[in-house]
């Protein structure tokens, strides 16, 4: 892969959230939700930011499109540094940048028509004419499987599937080229996700599109991305191609997440390595290595040295001193 | 009675008014629940499963009621049993958070966020029990240090608001289980949880239903949690029982194409990135299920007689039941048609 097809670039991308504490609401202290990451995705990729509740792989992503503004670093698309853009140039670059959200029940304005729905993207960002915008319409539509008799109805008419695939349609009308994926499937049943993945899939490969999707599911991800990034408190701690990292594991704690997936058959005899306790607050981050309190190889330079990123195999990246 | 639970035709209705005839959101069920037996409960939303589990607590909730010819007979002691459908409301209280107790789904919402832990505790213990203060404290103590909860006596003065999801789990697992019940009900315990949280739950109420002796029955809509922890599975679709087997046989012996659908299209570990298995079109409303089987329009094989017959829930190898014509002899008698 040359450099040029690279779309994306996050250089040491930071967000901290302020506490504000007594009478005069002063800052107090800084939750660090993303503390210095970086990754890059290429042109028609999909790679994946998985990991636990308050890991913060949901601000990474919408700092990425500034709906939360970085504390600092840097993100590149197309060679142009968002953060730069004042607040107009930003808002016409989100036409090639779109956010498909988790939860579709909440997601849709319930007092708009599908209709009205889909057009307000093309209304935000184009001066289209009734007719080319009811072009639009019925290309998304088609695109994503929404019945087109359908389009006068309201979101709460729809199963949480089909309120998902407006969702995707209402990011895609405006064809971007990039798509913040935020657990677009979790809250979807076993059968529904099944063919929400198809659908991201499949539009992927006709729109061609970029994914930054953003998961709990390890299962999901195995399926869907190419590279995948493992957060834990703000940082990733490892990266690299999908099927490197599930089958390699080399960073303790994606060893323990992927041992904790449930297995898949009755029958088979798992080897689980246990997390005791729970993720450390991001407000108070411990000193050294952020996962050293929960894990099993921790040495004492963990304790006190915070582990530096390190390539140890083409495109495999992890955090941690067993590999120094 | 040989089982701790039974529960023979059970139907759950939601009225419509005088005119019409109520719509049967569960209909059918027929489930038997061992003793220490760990039966799991799985399928999509909106298939009854939760709704079936409320009716044996008792907890239906307005304008929902148990339909006629329902029986729900429980098995409190050798001997004593108790037909759970047809209980006074205080009846009913002392038998939820003794006999039988239930888990919930969100624990964050399921504790009251102005008492402390402890108090919380002590409202079932108070309620069942003669203890005194200083008893109570103890034995709140002692059920907090069994589900492996670090520092128990400061967190038990402590507010829920404190805790993690997880810590909070494990207080709602110790409230469960203080009265020593014989049955034990968690519904998506695990759901609302992070995956190496999930496994430490899940462990614990492994261990936990051991040294107990207690039921459980796990509601789900996780494969992977039930091929974790049940030995028995019902598979719930449109309210009714369309699969029930050992775990080894929903896996291994799979007989519902539901079942099957379910089961392929699970994301798993190791696939390629080819195209997922969908189970096409979606879980019909209920009410408006038709004559014929209820999966017809969603199903691959989907026969001729599966549109105007529905088929019986029948069992095709010892203790496994099945609701399919591709096994009820559909076949055999479509031809003769």
């Amino acid at each position: 892969m040359s450099e040029n097809n690279i779309i994306l670039d996050v250089q040491n991308l930071r967000t901290y959230f302020p506490i504000k504490g007594g009478v005069v609401r002063k800052t107090v202290g800084h939750v660090h939700a993303v503390e210095g990451v970086s990754f890059q995705i290429r042109e028609q990729e999909t790679f994946s930011l998985v990991g636990e509740s308050g890991c913060g792989k949901s601000t990474t992503g919408r700092t990425i499109l500034r709906l939360i503004e970085p504390t600092g670093g840097k993100v590149f698309f197309d060679g142009e540094d968002l953060c730069a853009l004042d607040r107009e140039s930003m808002r016409k670059k989100r036409r090639d940048m779109q956010l498909v959200f988790q939860d579709p029940y909440a997601s849709l304005n319930p007092r708009m028509t599908v209709r009205k729905l889909l057009e307000e993207p093309l209304e935000t960002h184009f001066q289209l004419s009734a007719a080319e915008k009811e072009e639009q319409i019925q290309w998304i539509a088609g695109a994503v499987g929404i019945n087109p008799e359908h389009l006068e109805r309201y979101p709460h008419q729809f199963s949480g599937g089909q309120r998902q695939r407006i969702s995707i349609a209402r990011a895609l009308i405006t064809k971007p080229r990039f798509v913040v994926a935020d657990e677009p499937v979790s809250a979807l049943d076993v059968s529904i996700q099944a063919q929400i993945l198809n659908l991201l899939m499949n539009l992927q490969k006709d729109l061609k599109l970029s994914y930054l999707f953003i998961s709990h599911d390890l299962n999901v991800v195995r399926h869907i991305s190419s590279r995948v990034g493992v957060m834990y408190l703000g940082r990733i701690v490892e990266m690299g191609d999908t099927e490197d990292v599930y089958q390699t594991p080399m960073h303790p704690y994606t060893q323990a997440l992927l041992s904790a997936i449930p297995k898949r058959d009755p029958l088979e005899e798992k080897q689980r390595i246990r997390l005791e306790g729970d993720v450390p607050s991001p407000a108070n981050p411990p000193k050294g290595c952020a996962f050293h309190e929960r894990c099993s190889r921790c040495m004492d330079i963990c304790r006190e040295q915070f582990p530096e990123t390190k390539e140890i195999a083409p495109g495999h990246c992890v955090a941690c001193h067993l590999y120094d | 009675m040989e089982h701790l639970l039974e529960i023979r035709g059970l139907s759950i209705d939601l009225p419509r008014g005088r005119r019409q005839p109520p719509v049967k959101l569960v209909e059918g069920v027929d489930l038997n629940i061992d003793k220490k037996q760990n039966f799991g409960v799985v399928g999509e939303s909106g298939c009854g499963k939760s709704i079936t589990c409320s009716a044996i607590m008792g907890l239906l909730s307005y304008p929902l009621t148990v339909g006629e010819g329902s029986s729900i007979r429980f098995q409190k002691e050798a001997g004593d049993e108790v037909e759970i459908t047809k209980l006074s409301p205080a009846e009913l209280r002392k038998l939820r958070g003794k006999d039988i107790s239930m888990i919930f789904q969100e624990p964050m919402t399921a504790l009251d966020p102005m008492y402390t832990i402890e108090e919380q505790i002590n409202e079932t213990l108070r309620f069942h029990t003669s203890l005194s203060k200083a008893e109570m404290h103890q034995a709140a103590l002692e059920m907090l240090q069994k589900v492996k909860i670090p520092r128990a006596e400061q967190i038990l003065q402590d507010y829920p608001h404190h805790l993690s999801g997880g810590m909070l789990q494990r207080v709602m697992i110790a409230i469960a289980l203080i009265n020593n019940p014989r049955l034990l009900i968690a519904d998506e315990p695990t759901t609302a949880l992070d995956v190496t949280i999930q496994a430490q739950i899940l462990d614990l109420m492994n261990e936990l239903r051991e040294s107990y002796d207690t039921s459980v029955i796990m509601i789900t809509h996780d494969l992977g949690v039930i091929a974790e922890t049940c030995e028995h599975v019902a598979v719930f679709y449109a309210g009714q029982v369309v699969e029930e087997a050992s775990v080894e046989e929903i896996f291994h012996a799979t007989a519902h194409p539901y079942t099957e659908g379910l089961l392929r299209s699970v994301t798993s570990l190791g696939g390629a990135k080819k195209e997922l298995y969908t189970i096409k079109g979606m879980v019909p409303a209920a009410g408006n299920y038709g004559i014929g089987c209820r999966f017809a329009d969603r199903c691959d094989r989907c026969m001729e007689i599966c549109k105007t017959q529905a088929p019986a829930l029948t069992e095709i190898a010892p203790g496994h039941k099945c609701r399919c014509w591709l096994h009820a002899g559909g076949a055999e008698k479509e031809a003769a048609v």
